[in-house]
């Protein structure tokens, strides 16, 4: 009996699988990838995501069906026991296996860095000074860790502190992050926000919420014995709801605002008599 | 017996042995946990119940052997200091807490929280007096419950004062101290982190670490039952 042509085989079960299975992973899955779509930068991510999950999917696909186009066709007879021939290499496997993952990677790179860039940093910390900063005015709001809560501080508003993070939708909003001990980090995974908060570093995230909602406030750098406890909840509301909220803190926190140090994008506190 | 054996064995013996050892503290710390004191009703002209707690600025050697330099709470409890921050208050009920502050200044890193949050009033009584805030530098320590929105600043007793309180248990009858009452009210039943937000931990990196980072000393647990 003649032996079938393998590699054709194989590939046409590949290529059949791929073009089914991918488009249903881009419009099944994809519109369910985290972080949701409640801000422009979450939406970005899912696209992100789904984008990631397509480019991953035939070469999930390969490998799985490789293993079991194997399992079943190079299967030893039972009873036999048989040495397989040995394998030296084979440079147009070699070659195009260098090829297409170059390409896959290299691609990915330059679409990571593309939505970056275009998307003013995706969500993420940017650093003190971002390479792209969106047009148009933006709600400046300083995150503030601290172990073990986060603190949040609206410079155009009296420069007034909060203990909870209220946006207004449809704002673009500008997040200084930064921390009075250790190294924290702002996650906000709903908004699709995550940036450290360092000691003397201002990381700034851009984000512009897009639906009124509420959202989960976490630290995820471990800071600490109550680092699982530094947990919150925001909220996105309408802009009228926001003038009526922050005025009401400005009203609340008052004689906290008086014992505030001006705004700055970082703090160094003084020297406390015992610690360090 | 071989050399070998005897080596092999030798080996064997002392990597068990150092297994064990590591297996029995390891046993040891995760089931260690401050003792459960609950706080004693209240009269009924004030209903809740009474917590009352004190800061001291050394636990002493009658408390820890290990750690008597560590900065602490402690709650009354059967008409002695306990030293113990694992606390059980009932749920939707008022919560009276009386903290006599023997501790001396450190200052608060973040000034926000000096002033009152999550109390009945918006107040706390310092010494006699209603007041919403505290000067940041005044602070000695928080009581603190993030969860339930409470953060009250416990202002310090001045260096210069002369019956410093060494070591706990300290006894507001003859050392100097605040007093610092308020009242908050308890949500639905949980277990709630409280914390100290005053970076007191002596010698420690910030001073958030050592009596700050251990369960126990000046953070704890309130479970709303």
């Amino acid at each position: 009996m003649t032996e079938p042509n393998h590699a054709r085989r194989f590939a046409v079960v590949w290529l059949l699988a791929t073009v089914i299975a991918t488009p249903l992973v881009i419009l099944l899955l994809g519109p369910n990838m985290p972080p949701g779509k409640a801000t422009q930068q979450a939406t970005g991510q899912v696209t992100d995501n789904t984008v990631l999950l397509a480019m991953a999917t035939p070469v999930l696909l390969l490998v799985v069906i490789y293993l079991i186009y194997t399992v079943i066709y190079f299967r030893q007879p039972q009873g036999a026991v048989l040495e397989g021939p040995a394998i030296r290499g084979d440079a147009r496997v070699q070659t195009t296996w260098i090829i297409v993952t170059s390409l896959l990677v290299l691609s990915l790179a330059v679409y990571g860095t593309t939505r970056l860039l275009s998307d003013n940093g995706a969500g993420s910390g940017s650093g003190p000074s971002p390479l792209t900063v969106p047009k148009g005015p933006k709600l400046p709001v300083q995150v503030i860790g601290q172990q073990w809560a986060f603190t949040y501080r609206y410079p155009t508003y009296g420069g007034v502190e909060t203990p909870h993070l209220v946006l207004p939708v449809n704002q673009m909003v500008e997040l200084h992050v930064t921390s009075l001990d250790v190294i924290h980090s702002f996650w906000a995974r709903q908004l699709g926000v995550k940036a450290d908060a360092n000691p003397q570093v201002d990381n700034i995230a851009f984000v512009e919420p897009t639906r009124v909602q509420t959202f989960e406030v976490r630290c995820s750098e471990l800071c600490g014995i109550w680092h699982g406890e530094m947990f919150d909840h925001g909220s996105v509301v309408t802009q009228a709801e926001f003038e009526t909220w922050i005025h009401q803190q400005q009203v609340a926190f008052a004689p906290a605002t008086k014992t505030l140090p001006p705004y700055s994008t970082t703090y160094l506190p003084k020297p406390t008599r015992r610690g360090g | 017996m071989s050399l070998f054996v005897k080596k092999l064995l030798g080996v064997g013996t002392a990597v068990a042995v150092v297994g064990v050892l590591i297996g029995l503290y390891v046993a040891s710390w995760a089931t260690s946990f401050p003792k459960n004191v609950a706080a004693l009703s209240a009269p009924a002209n004030s209903g809740g119940v009474n917590l009352t707690l004190e800061t001291v600025a050394s636990i002493g050697t009658k408390y820890s052997a290990s750690h008597p330099s560590w900065v602490s709470y402690l709650v009354r409890s059967g008409g002695q200091w306990v030293h113990t921050t694992d606390f059980t208050v009932p749920a939707n009920s008022i919560v009276h807490v009386t903290i006599y502050q023997f501790d001396t200044p450190t200052g608060l890193r973040n000034p926000f929280l000096s002033q009152v949050q999550g109390t009945l009033d918006g107040n706390a009584t310092i010494d006699g007096k209603p007041v919403n805030a505290i000067e940041p530098e005044e602070a000695s320590h928080t009581f603190a419950v993030p969860e339930l929105g409470v953060f009250v600043p416990l202002p310090g007793v001045p260096e210069e004062a002369k019956h410093l309180c060494e070591e706990a248990p300290c006894e507001p009858a003859t050392s100097d101290h605040r007093t610092i009452s308020f009242s908050f009210r308890t949500g639905k039943k949980g277990r709630f982190r409280w914390q100290c937000f005053v970076p007191c931990g002596a010698g420690w990196y910030f001073g958030n670490g050592g009596p700050m980072q251990t369960l126990g000393w000046m953070d704890g647990f309130i479970n709303v039952v």
